[in-house]
């Protein structure tokens, strides 16, 4: 969806560009199929009583309106080929996007007609009167189909016209859209910090009673975000100007080597991020004290999830091992806590305190990831994940069966486990979502030193070549078997850390909190925040499980909380198609995925090198490339 | 049998090795030995166990009868670091460096079991020295370099292990003709500081004007073990594998 508008040279003898019919066919097919599939999974119908601008817009009009803006955007953008005239922008695109959006909007009025002529209600339990009525507004169903033609072709031409804007305002426009959406949808979350800061009256001021914004709150959010966006440019561009100064003053005093001002900007830059972290670690830190159970319940699962992340990211983003039952070592962290600590579990009962039970949780943990992994190991690629995945479930399963009821629980699981009790002072439990959030961060703190000493040592290197080349890694004297495996056991240690935690916080533990979409889900935060990089996975964790919500953990976006795969599953395609290397790539795994393009980058650099500097007479043959 | 260089001990030797892959009989009775400082090649076609007895000798095979000494010791049941620690140390078939990691970074997983830091980086100077060019390509992804270019950073990361004993898997191969002549020499010049070279190819011509000794390989047997000289005036070789 990137447009370039490079300034063309545009001579009579190149080819022209021409409107092309089939396209915008299929573009407006693929728009209407997709408003279509909307309606009929009933997100309009579900969100249509909250308002997202009240009056002017609600949800449930929006959940469909944004399909046609992005159509006319998407067909409208077109790459600038090299020898080819670039199409002039004008007021053709937008009618383009007009007819794209207007084909979608008819779908969306014949889908209407259906309705109300035929009853497909048994497969399709969308298939109802409410969903005509939205789409007609209450009115006949020729008034619904004339109204979503203009709707569709006036969101079509809109994002069309989007490529008229230049590249600044265009920036404004989609930051200002996404803020007001955002501030709407995250009403709750922004009420109760406003609330726990004592600012109530600024909640008051922008949202309605019956929730969304007031037109004079969405205006107040989009002054804001403008003034937040120029004055952000302002300070960047006075930097860059005080940078450039600063480099010209060191090249007027002309002394010291040349890397000089390199390394000074490297340095400001590092400090920078240093400063940056210690804020958001103070701030995050502080975040409880101003929030709400349901807010701090949030952040305790986010909590939970990042360390489950950040332990599935040693195994996967460093030592490159696809564990796709990575909720085993979760299951078993959970249930020997359980069986420790909690005084109606059928098997020992201990009752062990937390922490105590937990120094028995780390062998146990260790010692099922040595026993998954040892076979495992060995195998490679498609085939580890494979078996990881049957690993996965043969865990919970043993948890479930009546075979292990006896000292697991099976079905019923494990209630009354206990909180952690920290010196006598506190007990941390579910009832106390602050103390898990301090309790979990705790031990993401260390899982992140942990990630980040394995990633620079010995063992991080021997991680690195296993997944470039495992047979040379081998040859190189490597002993890969061990290397891995040292992988999985880190993994499922910290895994278990998580599991400990997750049944101090809930209280009582059941093989269902254990299936295979937590492993999925865990796996996708790793991918969707950016493998390797520990903060893509913290930012990874926030997205997916803080604003969208964890497999039975609501997040911020709880009205959307049914369509929550769905919207992981667009999110994932999405990612895999445009972002391969995750919201915050790890540079190296960025420079795996796009090797081709770099590659294509360090060979005109090579080639200005040597046009640059006559070959080196002693080795006439190195030349020659391969 | 074998030509006995001043009645030293061998650096690697297999008596009477047989290996199997499933079922298949792939080496079959094969004795062998590598002399300090010596420069000798396995010659041989597709399918005779070349590459077989290369990952024999470094212990990525187990073999099924035989023994594999690496300094007078049976290391049959001793992993592939262990025989890498003590100086046995290979240049992979097709060079194989790791493409996506840096040149840098390739040398120093060269130099993975040792925990020398001083000499690490003396070697690397040294390898600095003898390539010039690799040391501008220091930053530079593996993949991005030129196939002479990856040649020497292969070389460079074999040399980095510090090895008594180098083996080399098909040299030539995937080499356009005058990078193979370039690579000849630096065999040729890394043997000269002192490492012996056990070289696998099917270039015999290539191979046996730069070797010592040499043996070759059919169907997983040795059909010939003889001195470069003597090799190179053999009948029969000259019609199989050095064009008449």
């Amino acid at each position: 969806m990137t447009a370039t508008s490079v300034p063309a040279t545009a001579s009579s003898s190149e080819p022209q560009w021409s409107p092309d019919p089939r396209r915008l066919v299929s573009y407006g097919a693929i728009c209407a199929l997709t408003m279509v599939f909307i309606c009929l999974i009933g997100m309009p119908v579900k969100l249509d009583p909250r308002p997202l601008i009240d009056p002017i817009l609600s949800r449930g009009y929006a959940s469909l309106v944004w399909v046609p803006v992005v159509f006319g955007y998407s067909v409208t953008s077109f790459v600038v080929l090299e020898g080819m005239a670039a199409r002039r922008r004008g007021p053709s695109d937008v009618l383009e996007g007009a007819i794209v959006g207007a084909i979608g909007g008819l779908g969306v009025g014949i889908l209407g007609l259906l309705v109300d002529n035929f009853d497909l209600r048994d497969p399709l339990i969308n298939w109802s009167p409410q969903l005509v009525d939205f789409i007609t507004f209450g009115n006949s169903i020729g008034f619904g189909i004339v109204i979503w033609l203009v709707i569709g072709a006036l969101c079509g031409a809109a994002g069309a016209g989007l490529h008229l804007l230049p590249e600044t305002v265009r920036l404004y426009v989609a930051s200002v859209v996404l803020a007001v959406v955002g501030m709407s949808f995250l009403e709750t979350a922004a009420t109760d910090l406003l609330q726990g800061l004592k600012l109530e009256f600024i909640s008051d001021a922008i949202y309605a009673k019956q929730g969304g914004l007031t037109v004079r709150g969405a205006v107040i959010v989009a002054v804001l975000t403008v003034a937040g966006l120029a004055l952000g440019r302002f300070i960047r561009a006075n930097q860059q100007r005080a940078a450039a100064g600063r480099a010209e003053a060191d090249l007027a005093t002309g002394g010291g080597a040349s890397l000089t001002p390199v390394g000074g900007a490297m340095r400001r830059r590092s400090n920078r991020e240093l400063v940056l972290g210690g804020l958001g670690i103070v701030g995050l830190l502080l975040l409880p004290q101003f929030l709400g159970g349901i807010m701090n319940e949030l952040l305790a699962n986010v909590g939970l999830f990042l360390l489950l992340a950040l332990g599935l990211n040693i195994v996967v983003g460093l030592a490159g091992i696809l564990d796709l039952g990575y909720v085993a070592f979760f299951a078993v962290g959970g249930y020997t806590t359980a069986v420790l600590t909690s005084p109606n579990a059928p098997w020992l009962h201990p009752e062990l305190p937390w922490f105590v039970a937990l120094l028995i949780v780390i062998p146990i943990a260790a010692l099922v990831g040595l026993l998954i992994g040892a076979p495992v190991i060995r195998m490679r690629g498609d085939y580890l994940a494979i078996v990881t995945l049957g690993f996965g479930e043969i865990i919970r399963l043993l948890f479930l069966s009546d075979w292990l009821a006896p000292y697991f629980g099976g079905a019923q699981g494990i209630t009354n486990i206990p909180g952690v009790q920290i010196f006598g002072i506190a007990t941390v439990s579910g009832t106390d979502p602050k103390a898990v959030f301090y309790l979990v961060m705790g031990f993401c703190a260390l899982a992140i030193y942990v990630s980040w000493r394995l990633e620079r040592s010995r063992l991080g290197r021997a991680w690195m070549a296993i997944r470039e080349d495992e047979k040379v890694a081998e040859a190189m004297g490597i002993n890969t078997v061990n290397a891995k495996l040292a992988a999985f056991v880190t993994g499922a240690i910290l895994a278990s850390f998580s599991g400990a935690i997750f049944a101090a916080k809930v209280g009582s533990i059941f093989p269902n909190s254990f299936e295979i979409l937590v492993s999925v889900i865990i796996l996708v935060i790793v991918i969707v925040g950016g493998m390797g990089r520990i903060a893509g996975v913290a930012l990874g964790a926030v997205v997916l499980i803080g604003i969208l919500g964890g497999p039975s953990q609501p997040g911020l976006l709880q009205e959307l909380a049914e369509y929550k795969l769905l919207i992981y599953g667009a999110l994932l395609v999405w990612m895999m198609l445009k972002r391969p290397e995750g919201l915050l790539p790890n540079v190296r795994r960025s420079r795996e995925l796009h090797h081709e393009e770099l590659s294509q980058d360090a060979w005109l650099k090579a080639q200005e090198i040597e046009a640059a500097a006559p070959p080196d007479p002693e080795y006439p043959g190195w030349e020659t490339p391969a | 049998m074998s030509v006995e260089a001043d009645g030293a001990t061998p650096i690697l030797e297999f008596r009477n090795i047989n290996t199997h892959y499933g079922a298949v009989h792939i080496l079959k009775d094969v004795d062998l030995a590598i002399y300090p400082g010596e420069l000798v090649c396995l010659l041989g076609g597709n399918a005779s166990g070349k590459s077989t007895t290369l990952k024999t000798l470094l212990g990525m095979v187990t073999p099924t009868t035989g023994e594999v000494v690496l300094d007078g010791e049976v290391v049959n049941d001793k992993p592939t670091s262990y025989r890498v620690e003590r100086g046995v140390t290979m240049v992979p078939e097709n060079r194989r460096l790791f493409k996506r990691l840096t040149v840098k970074e390739n040398l120093e997983l060269g130099a993975y079991l040792r925990t020398d830091k001083d000499g690490i980086a003396n070697d690397l100077e040294r390898i600095y020295t003898m390539f010039p060019r690799v040391k501008e390509r220091l930053s530079q992804r593996a993949g991005t370099l030129s196939g002479g270019e990856q040649q020497m950073v292969a070389m460079g990361r074999a040399l980095m292990a510090q090895p008594r004993v180098l083996l080399m898997d098909e040299p030539s191969m995937g080499l356009a003709p005058a990078l193979v002549q370039t690579n000849f020499a630096l065999i040729e010049e890394i043997h000269d500081s002192g490492v012996a070279i056990f070289m696998v190819e099917q270039n015999a011509n290539m191979a046996l004007s730069i070797a010592d000794r040499g043996w070759v390989l059919q169907t997983g047997r040795v059909v010939l073990d003889d001195t470069a000289d003597a090799l190179m005036a053999n009948p029969e070789l000259r019609a199989s594998y050095l064009g008449g």
